[in-house]
């Protein structure tokens, strides 16, 4: 790597790190949680005795799992125009990425609280708890539990696919990237860059995982 | 804490002859088209304690199950309390509320416990009282600690379930029974998950509620505890009450053949 070229990586380092911090990271996380309560809420659904409920929430987890994310954000930000519907780029990539989350989570969050032993509700109800209270008292929290792996992938997973974001001209990493590559021609190094700082964003996050897989394990059986 | 302490037994101390604690009439369940209940017929007086024995699948599990609410049985009635009278075979079927009602005036023990893994063991017992029933907790607390002291666990009230013995969970998990302050309390095959060596403790404290004057039904293996602590014994078989009577006289003159069988199995089981 000669001196011109360690330069340019340096000076791009500050564009892509802002892309990160002001696009990638609070984008991913608005739609994280705000996903995570959609897919609480379609789990529900699913797993409810009346069939009309559980009948939605099949279809739109089916119609989640079976289009592409690139899709659904070109659907929601190019397509929904010509309906007379304008969504700036930042509230596109929120609302698809959400929807995107609330289907895969549900299945996810539904496969933990089916993993609670009937026990555990049959506990529950006899101490003269309602099917409410078991359910956030005694059933999510053990739920919880066994969701944070697998809910750790679809986080890592979200914090990647914003990238795609850059599609719809939201201002984020990969975007800040492909600017600076456009102006330097120097596509092999800002591409590699910014897989770089994504990697690194996703090393922070697995080790935040192992924290809290540790600290919610002391309170479950083994 | 003893069941005479409480309000409901103390308002009905001294009447004349009073009404049994649990009287079920015509239980009927079925599991598909598979009758796991004929019709039951029980009766169990203030006080007093039932054992079901039988065999493995002969429905008393069932039984216990439907008097917690736990199953709704298809038909028949079960009355707790003298004033609470649910009636299964009526139209429409009980609601949430009615078996929410039957809940309040039992408390079961099951036989893999069931404690709430989450919750340390002071929690599980509180769990009820506190943020079910309303009761303030400090005085709660207070009752609480009492009872586990008395069970041995007053160290352990920091502890999750998953660190103590099979034999230390089911005490707690009896005393989370206790706590709820039942009319009832229903025991599940209460020993039949742990090491042999542990069960004695958990027998020993059954027998000590049953001689304050707790009423119960106990569904158990143990013929020896059965004869020594319940005032009736039931042959539960094939989803009826073959027999019932005087646990001395039952457990040694069965009058039906089926029960006698069935003894002779467990005395002689090779």
């Amino acid at each position: 790597m000669n001196q011109s070229t360690w330069d340019l990586f340096l000076s791009s380092l500050g564009p892509i790190i802002l892309g990160a911090v002001t696009g990638t990271i609070p984008l991913a996380l608005v739609s994280f949680t705000v996903g995570l309560a959609l897919a609480l809420v379609v789990a529900l659904m699913r797993l409810s005795r009346r069939r009309w409920l559980s009948g939605v929430a099949r279809v739109y987890i089916s119609i989640v799992r079976g289009t592409p994310l690139l899709v659904q954000l070109f659907v929601i930000f190019y397509g929904l125009p010509s309906l007379g519907v304008l969504i700036d780029p930042w509230p596109s990539a929120v609302i698809a990425f959400s929807v995107n989350v609330g289907g895969y989570a549900a299945e996810v969050i539904r496969a933990a609280i089916l993993s609670v032993p009937k026990g555990q509700w049959e506990a529950a109800y006899m101490i003269g708890m309602s099917h409410r209270r078991a359910l956030t008292r005694i059933i999510l929290p053990q739920a919880a539990r066994v969701s944070v792996p697998p809910l750790s992938n679809t986080f890592i997973s979200l914090v990647k696919d914003t990238s795609l974001a850059s599609l719809i001209l939201v201002t984020e990493l990969f975007r800040q990237a492909q600017q600076v590559a456009a102006f330097s021609q120097e596509f092999m190094l800002l591409y590699l860059e910014a897989a770089l700082v994504y990697w690194a964003i996703c090393l922070v996050l697995s080790s935040v995982q192992g924290v809290l897989e540790t600290r919610l394990d002391r309170y479950v059986a083994h | 804490m003893s069941p005479t302490d409480l309000p409901t037994d103390a308002a009905t101390a001294g009447a004349p002859a009073p009404a049994p604690l649990l009287t079920v009439r015509g239980l009927r369940k079925s599991f598909g088209t598979n009758q796991v209940l004929e019709s039951i017929d029980l009766t169990v007086g203030r006080g007093q304690v039932l054992a079901l024995i039988g065999p493995s699948g002969s429905g008393k599990t069932t039984i216990l199950r439907c008097l917690n609410g736990l199953e709704v049985a298809d038909g028949g009635a079960i009355t707790i309390g003298g004033e609470v009278t649910i009636d299964f075979g009526r139209v429409p079927a009980p609601s949430r509320r009615d078996l929410a009602a039957l809940r309040d005036r039992s408390a079961m023990v099951f036989q893999h416990y069931n404690l709430f893994p989450h919750k340390t063991v002071l929690e599980n017992v509180l769990e009820g009282p506190v943020v079910v029933q309303r009761r303030p907790r400090a005085e709660v607390t207070a009752e609480a600690l009492a009872l586990l002291d008395r069970v041995g666990l007053g160290d352990k009230i920091d502890a999750h379930p998953f660190e103590l013995s099979g034999g230390q969970q089911q005490r707690v998990g009896i005393v989370r029974a206790l706590a709820l302050r039942p009319q009832l309390l229903l025991f599940d095959e209460p020993t039949s998950s742990l090491d042999p060596e542990l069960v004695g403790d958990v027998l020993r404290l059954i027998k000590e509620l049953a001689v304050e004057g707790w009423t119960m039904v106990i569904v158990t293996h143990e013929l020896e505890f059965a004869r020594e602590v319940a005032t009736e014994v039931a042959f539960v078989d094939a989803g009826t009450i073959v027999e019932h009577g005087d646990p001395k006289q039952l457990l040694r003159n069965p009058t039906q053949e089926r029960t006698r069988q069935f003894l002779h199995r467990l005395l002689f089981p090779f």
